[in-house]
This record gives C-alpha cells, structure tokens and sequence, in this order.
C-alpha cells in the first residue's frame, strides 16, 4: 500500500465521476440517447444485484447471500419499505450461515 | 410570497429517513475497509484519504484486496479503476437531474457513487430525485468516511458476514430497481443487464461485468 495508489486511484476516479456529470451534463441531447440514457439504472442496478449477490474470488459463488436476497426479492415484491427490504436480506442471510446453510 | 412555510412531507420524511439508513449500512463497510486497509499495510493516514478522495467503495476493496494478495500497485490500480469507470455511466444518468452552478456539479461529482444514483433514479419526481441524491450521498459520505477512521484506528473489529451485511447491498439493490420495472423497456433492460453481468462474471475481471451490462440501455434506442 503506497501513497502513490491512493492519489493515483483518487484522481481516476473522479475524473471518471465528473466526466459524465459535468463535461456532457447540462446539454441537449438526442431524443434517443435520453430514452437510452434513462434506462441506464434499470440495466446497472440489476447487474449489481447478480454481481453483490453471486461476486467471489473466483467468478460466481452460491452462497448465504442469494437466500437472503430471494428473501428480499420476496418482500421487496409485496412494496415492503427499503429499510424492511434490506433489514429481511441482511437476516436471513446471517440466518442462513449461522444454521450452516449454503456457507 | 414570503409567508409560505417550506413544508416537510411525510413522504419527504421517509425518504430522508431510508437515505440515512443506507448510509449506516454503508457505514458498517467502512469499518470493514478501515480493518482490511490497515490489514494491507496501509497507514491509517493513507485509509482515511483514500475513503476520503477516492470515495467509490468498490474499488477501494478492490484496490486494497489486490495489495493484501501481493499484487503490484498497477495491478491494484487496473482493477480499481475498471470499478470505478462505471461512475461515469452514473454521471451521465444523473446528468439531467443535477443541473446547476458548476461548483455544486463539481460536488455532486465527488458522491455520483452506485447508492446516490440507484436512490434518486428510483424517485418519481425531480425534486425528490434532487433531494435522493444530494441526502444519500451525503450520508453516506459521512458514514462510510467515519465508519473507515474507526476501523483503521481499531484494526479489528467485527466480522460484516455474521451478521448478513454483505446481503444488505444486494437487498438494498433489490428495492431500488423496483421503480424501474414498471416499464416494459425498464423490464426488458434490467433483464439483459442482469444476464450479460451473470454470464460475463465467470471469466471477466470484477467489475468489468457491471460495465457490460450497459448494453440492456439499447432497448431504448427504438421508439417506444
């Protein structure tokens, strides 16, 4: 770990952060690059879904957190609050590894 | 006009309210960092700037977990910005929202992280998307910059997985990407962004599958 990582690692990330919002934000853009553009976090949220729910070191893993996560796609299905969403996800997968299941 | 009282809403009550509570969840993960961090030889001068200016916590572990493996500091840094890149996709997503003087753009830079857009994408009205934003990615900024001083300083401290934490950004996912579903083309998009991540996960370097999943945007590119 060397300061040279963390300033390094600063500086791309937010170039990246405001390359989006403040270089292209602001203008008028094409009607189809709007409708592209808000369909971006429909697309992403649900990747970070699979990637947070199944991400290990190698790949994929099944493990505690998909029980809990289906929980939470079950609650979440029945309009539950997102705290309650979260809370049910968070439960049931310490649940999950603490009765041995799917370690 | 001067008599009329800004009025609070319920609704504006509860949407404060669950921004705050992502963010102490965020928070938890910080400590996590802060331990991890010190755990890679990090200093806990060089742990807190890092939460404090690199502030995308995807990348820090990543950064941090390549270092702890033995890896290079070009190797930490590949990985680490490949998770970062998809702040950008956020930046322009959140670019029609967050419009206004450049100084506060500047800012609102700095919190345009996967919680701050998923949380304010998720809003009906701009206005409470305005507010979604700027309330989580300031709580979360505060807490997940506390929550690293603490773990730094206390070098252990508790295990995240006991108590289900790591299913608590998947669950939080989960709720956020609700809203979207209304739509067929949300449907549709969320469906291809989900396989393209799952399939891609198996053989591309973490984070480079969210980025993929980009191509479910393309459902929108014919008329509706």
């Amino acid at each position: 770990m060397t300061w040279t990582l963390v300033l390094a690692l600063s500086a791309i990330a937010y170039v990246f952060k405001v390359t989006g919002l403040v270089i292209v934000g602001g203008r008028q853009l094409p009607a189809v690059v709007n409708r592209c553009l808000g369909l971006i976090p429909a697309a992403l949220v649900s990747a970070l879904i699979v990637n947070s729910t199944l991400g290990g070191d190698d790949g994929m893993v099944f493990d505690a957190r998909a029980i809990g996560v289906a929980a939470a796609i079950l609650v979440a299905a029945r309009r539950a609050p997102l705290v309650v969403v979260i809370v049910t996800g968070a439960a049931i997968t310490a649940l999950a590894r603490a009765a041995g299941i799917a370690v | 006009m001067t008599d009329v009282q800004p009025e609070v809403s319920v609704e504006d009550r509860s949407l404060a309210m669950s921004c705050a509570v992502l963010g102490a969840a965020v928070g938890v993960f910080g400590i996590a960092f802060g331990v991890g961090s010190v755990a890679a030889g990090g200093s806990v001068a060089m742990t807190c700037v890092m939460s404090l200016l690199v502030f995308t916590g995807a990348s820090q572990f990543s950064a941090v977990s390549v270092i702890a493996a033995g890896g290079s500091t070009a190797a930490a840094l590949g990985g680490a910005s490949l998770l970062a890149a998809r702040n950008a996709v956020y930046g322009l997503a959140m670019s029609r929202t967050l419009q206004g003087p450049l100084l506060s753009r500047l800012v609102a830079a700095q919190i345009t992280i996967d919680e701050s857009t998923a949380m304010s994408t998720a809003q009906e009205h701009p206005q409470s998307a305005r507010s979604a934003f700027w309330w989580t990615g300031a709580s979360v900024y505060v807490f997940w910059n506390l929550g690293t001083l603490i773990g730094a300083l206390a070098g252990n401290a508790i295990d995240p997985e006991q108590f289900g934490l790591d299913a608590a950004f998947p669950a939080g996912f989960v709720a956020m990407v609700i809203p979207h579903l209304r739509h067929r083309n949300g449907r549709r998009a969320a469906a291809i962004g989900a396989v393209a991540c799952a399939v891609t996960m198996p053989f591309l370097p973490a984070g480079v599958p969210i980025l993929c999943a980009s191509v479910g945007v393309l459902v929108g590119v014919k008329k509706p």
